[in-house]
């Protein structure tokens, strides 16, 4: 029976079978509600939709929707994807990975997965901490940090997961925090909608090894200080009372208050279109405590995606030599017979 | 236009011979060499041939580093292998002749260009005197050339570099080659129209430097006689010229088309493999995919998500890179995916000799992983005979819902032999099915198993059937996550039964001459030509000796235990320190004797049976 309209999904209907099994409290819960919202917003049938992940706390994500799912091995999740999309280009494809799955051990996949520009949704789950193998320092735990397997500190330099991506040529870059979920939902939405590869870094609390990581980023007293909103076309302004402001010195970007001869043109103007990647690396260098820390659709550009290309490039071959026939193949060359 | 004339010298009737072209890798050998060899195959010869490709690719000119090698074998009747020596070694410098001539008969022919021992060519090959002069070469026919220079004479007024001239070098010799042996230059002429035909004065430089070396041996008195092949009685059918990585590659096309699959090729380019990678990519008319992966383990597991959505996942590769891929088929394993893994063998381990064939790599293909993590794997024995090894392995992987390992080696993978082409309606449909969409609301069971222990492979598009696969273990059935002990008990025991089982779905296991006897001769992979010429010598000799070369390496053969009981002695011939013996040896019991050999080259039919011979005692 064909009817004229899809059935209308809600969060409910993507939710699966299984019984979720983070820890009570672990910011994952919250960046799986809103992923179900906006898998229901987006509308894309369920059967249509994979979620590929790879170890890790956050790679337990696939059980939980109720779509297509692989939890692969640790860091291949970026390499399977692209297997995926680039064999069924029809299917709409999420990763779900972690700071050390991404970075770490997958970092070689990452990278090229996102300068290839599959149309593919990245979400990487930054908790700056192993979780599921409790409590090892990840590629992203900042210098110094006491830990299980660093207990005089963290020596090595850390890596930032958005300037890693920019430098990779990513098309689209946005950050976002697991509480903040009008945001979070937000981000999620503009990921689905752009076409290539979405690279979403989400700060997400590990309550059990790295409680209170991101507070500085959460709490209600200091967070609209130790963030910063950003929107394309708007300017960088932050502040619990909107008054201070982030201007270019040089190549530098510096805190300004607004009032006393600053005005709101002064200000650096966000441009997620911009042709080159320099002011989101930019955006993507300002970190707490000296900055506060953009969140926000950092990069959202148009370019070539891996996928289509692929698919174009058999078409052409299609149309230019006709379907392939085995006679002609088993044929080629020079041939002789033998009576 | 030249062609086959008739010639005042006298003609030698041959059987076989057995050709050598070895020179700088600079000089297009490998174009000498597979151009002789086309020509043979198209008059009707049975061929083999071994190409020996230098291990660095830029050494310094004229050094033994950078000797390039093709070797040849046309025959009037069927032969198996390339030659254990050569009858006439074609040397374009001293580095060559130096490398090469002690595989040149006694009394063989052997032509070298003069114009290359000069004093900086001989240093390079270790020479303190010119060999052309002492009379060390006084055991062969030597026809010292001046190559360099005739060359240029002939191409003289082309307007051409002397570089430029020189690079026609091999077309000379070439010509020469043809004279000596009877072959027609039709189809090089044709080949030089073809590659230089945007280039008229190459084109025509080439054309020029094979005919003048094919005149300088029709009307010099360097020559006194002629030598001809005649055709072979080969089956009756279409044939062409093949190598094992074509062969591969246009496999999987057909075992795609077959099954209503479309490729998808995950590879990271490596040595002995990459032809795989190229031949593949000229495909997409029939909607191959082919992905050049950032390494190796990229490769598997895009082929594995491939697999995932309903296309053929292939990942073809050598030993170190299938090393890195253990993981990624743990994970095919696990999850139960129909995969293809190509090993093209190389000398190990590590790096080890990119270039160089070996088998080294059995035991890595039946548990280079972790856990207990069967796999079926399978091997070619001839260039040809990957063809069909890559449709077997395909109907074993989507029958069983298992990847399949295939092992080639660099042997098979470069060397060629005519190819009688399969009428394309014997190759039937390889049927695939996947579930349909729910049509009562039914639950899907991802871990549901027909009579061969096959789970079911549902695609994602599919309404109603949403799942989830994975690394971790499986509950049986529902193919939910579980640590349960007994399910775990139960799922391994599930796995290997499932790969034993594809021994009942295969053909039982041949065996070439008494089927009782002496001596049984057990192989895989391809020493086949070596094993059957050698014992086929002893056939035909009466000696009660037989053959049996295994195609599934896993499982073995249901029949195998039984065939091994009939012989007094089981002699297993391997380029490895003894792999496939081991695994006799510990599932039969049986005390089978090793021929191992580790040096990067193939087997001589000598060796395999002097061997046999001494077990004979
Ligand atoms: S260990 Fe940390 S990240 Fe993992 S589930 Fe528990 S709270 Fe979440």
């Amino acid at each position: 029976m064909s009817t004229d309209a899809l059935p209308v999904l809600t969060a409910n209907d993507f939710a699966s079978d299984q019984d979720v099994r983070w820890c009570p409290g672990c910011g994952d819960y919250s960046i799986l509600a809103q992923m179900k919202k906006v898998l229901a917003t987006v509308g894309t049938p369920r059967e249509k939709t994979v979620f590929v992940s790879g170890i890790g706390c956050s790679s337990r994500f696939p059980y939980y929707v109720d779509t297509y799912g692989f939890h692969s091995i640790h860091g291949r999740a970026p390499a399977i994807a692209t297997g995926v999309k680039g064999a069924r280009p029809d299917l709409t494809v999420w990763v779900i990975t972690g700071d050390g799955d991404a970075l770490s051990i997958g970092g070689n996949h990452l990278m090229h997965a996102i300068r290839r520009n599959l149309d593919i949704n990245i979400v990487l789950f930054n908790n700056r901490i192993y979780g599921l193998t409790k409590g090892q320092y990840s590629p992203t735990s900042p210098l110094g940090k006491i830990n299980k397997s660093a207990p005089m500190g963290v020596i090595d330099n850390p890596l930032h997961p958005l300037s890693i991506a920019i430098g990779c040529e990513a098309t689209f870059v946005a950050r976002s925090i697991d509480v903040n979920i009008k945001h979070l939902s937000m981000v999620l939405q503009r990921a689905a909608e752009h076409k290539g590869t979405s690279f979403v870094e989400v700060y997400q609390n590990c309550n059990v090894f790295n409680d209170g990581a991101f507070e500085y980023a959460t709490d209600r007293n200091s967070k609209a200080d130790t963030t910063i909103e950003i929107e394309h076309g708007k300017p960088l302004i932050f502040g619990k009372n909107r008054d201070k402001g982030i201007r270019l010195n040089g190549m530098e970007p510096e805190i300004v208050e607004l009032g006393k001869g600053i005005s709101v043109d002064d200000l650096l103007f966000h441009d997620e279109k911009a042709p080159e990647p320099s002011l989101a690396y930019l955006l993507s260098r300002m970190r707490h405590p000296e900055f506060p820390e953009p969140i926000g659709v950092f990069r959202a550009v148009d370019h070539p995606k891996y996928d289509e290309e692929l698919n174009k490039q058999i078409e052409t071959a299609r149309k230019n030599r006709g379907e392939g026939k085995i006679e002609d193949l088993l044929n080629a060359g020079e041939t002789w017979v033998i009576e | 236009m030249a062609t086959t004339t008739e010639t005042s010298k006298a003609v030698v009737d041959l059987v076989s011979a057995t050709v050598r072209f070895c020179g700088d890798s600079g000089d297009g050998m490998q174009l000498a060499g597979t151009q002789m060899t086309n020509t043979s195959a198209l008059v009707g010869n049975d061929i083999a041939t071994f190409p020996d490709f230098p291990a660095e690719i830029r050494a310094p000119r004229g050094t033994k580093a950078g000797v390039s090698g093709f070797q040849l074998h046309f025959a009037a009747t069927e032969i198996f292998t390339p030659g254990d020596q050569v009858d006439a070694l074609v040397a374009m410098n001293p580095a060559a002749l130096v490398t090469n001539l002690s595989d040149l008969v006694p009394g063989g022919i052997l032509v070298v260009n003069k114009d290359a021992f000069d004093a900086k060519g001989l240093e390079q090959a270790g020479y303190k005197v010119s060999p052309l002069e002492d009379g060390s070469l006084d055991a062969y026919q030597l026809f010292s050339i001046e190559m360099t220079r005739l060359n240029r004479l002939a191409v003289d007024g082309l307007g051409l570099s002397q570089k430029e001239a020189d690079r026609c070098r091999n077309f000379y010799a070439m010509g020469l080659a043809f004279w000596l042996y009877d072959r027609p230059l039709e189809p090089t002429l044709r080949y030089i129209d073809e590659k230089f035909g945007k280039n008229p004065n190459v084109a025509e430089a080439n054309r020029r430097a094979l005919r003048a070396g094919y005149n300088y041996g029709d009307t010099t008195e360097a020559f006194s006689s002629q030598f001809r092949v005649s055709r072979a009685d080969l089956p009756a059918g279409k044939y062409r010229n093949i190598t094992g990585n074509q062969a591969m590659a246009i496999g999987l096309v057909v075992a795609a088309k077959r099954s209503n699959c479309e490729v998808f090729y995950g590879s990271y380019p490596i040595t002995p493999a990459s032809d795989i990678l190229h031949e593949l990519s000229r495909h997409k008319n029939f909607g191959v995919r082919t992905f050049q992966a950032e390494d190796e383990i990229a490769a598997v597991t895009s082929a594995i998500g491939a697999a995932f959505v309903g296309a053929m996942g292939v990942t073809g590769s050598s030993g170190p890179g299938i090393a890195l891929k253990g993981e990624g088929l743990g994970l095919a394993v696990m999850t139960e995916l129909p995969l293809l893994v190509i090993n093209v063998q190389r000398g190990g381990p590590s790096t080890g000799l990119p270039t160089k064939t070996e088998q080294a790599d059995l035991l890595q293909a039946l548990f280079g992983r972790n856990g207990e993590c069967p796999m079926p794997v399978i091997a070619a024995r001839s260039p040809a005979d990957c063809f069909d090894v890559v449709q077997e392995a395909w109907r074993i992987a989507t029958r069983f819902m298992t990847p399949v390992m295939i092992l080639s080696d660099g042997y098979l993978a470069n060397g060629s032999e005519p190819w009688r082409l399969p009428a394309v309606d014997s190759l039937e449909p390889i049927p695939v099915t996947h579930p349909a969409a729910p049509t009562n609301g039914e639950v899907f069971h991802p871990y549901a198993r027909d009579e061969r222990l096959a789970r079911p492979w549902a695609l994602p598009g599919t309404p109603g059937l949403m799942h989830r696969i994975g690394g971790l273990e499986k509950q049986d059935i529902t193919g939910n996550v579980n640590y349960e002990p007994e399910n775990h008990q139960k799922m391994v025991l599930l796995r290997a039964k499932k790969t034993a089982l594809v021994a009942q779905d295969v053909p039982e296991q041949t065996v070439d001459g008494p089927d009782a006897g002496d001596v049984l001769v057990v192989g895989w992979g391809g020493t086949y030509g070596a094993l059957a010429t050698a014992v086929r010598r002893l056939n035909s000799k009466g000696h009660k000796v037989a053959h049996a070369h295994l195609r599934y390496l896993n499982p073995l053969p249901r029949n195998l235990g039984e065939i091994l009981s009939r012989y007094k002695k089981v002699l297993v011939p391997e380029l490895n320190l003894g792999q496939l013996r081991m695994v006799l040896r510990a599932e039969y019991l049986v005390d089978a004797i090793g021929l191992n050999k580790v040096k990067g080259k193939p087997f001589s039919v000598n060796e395999v049976e002097a061997k046999i011979v001494e077990l004979l005692k």
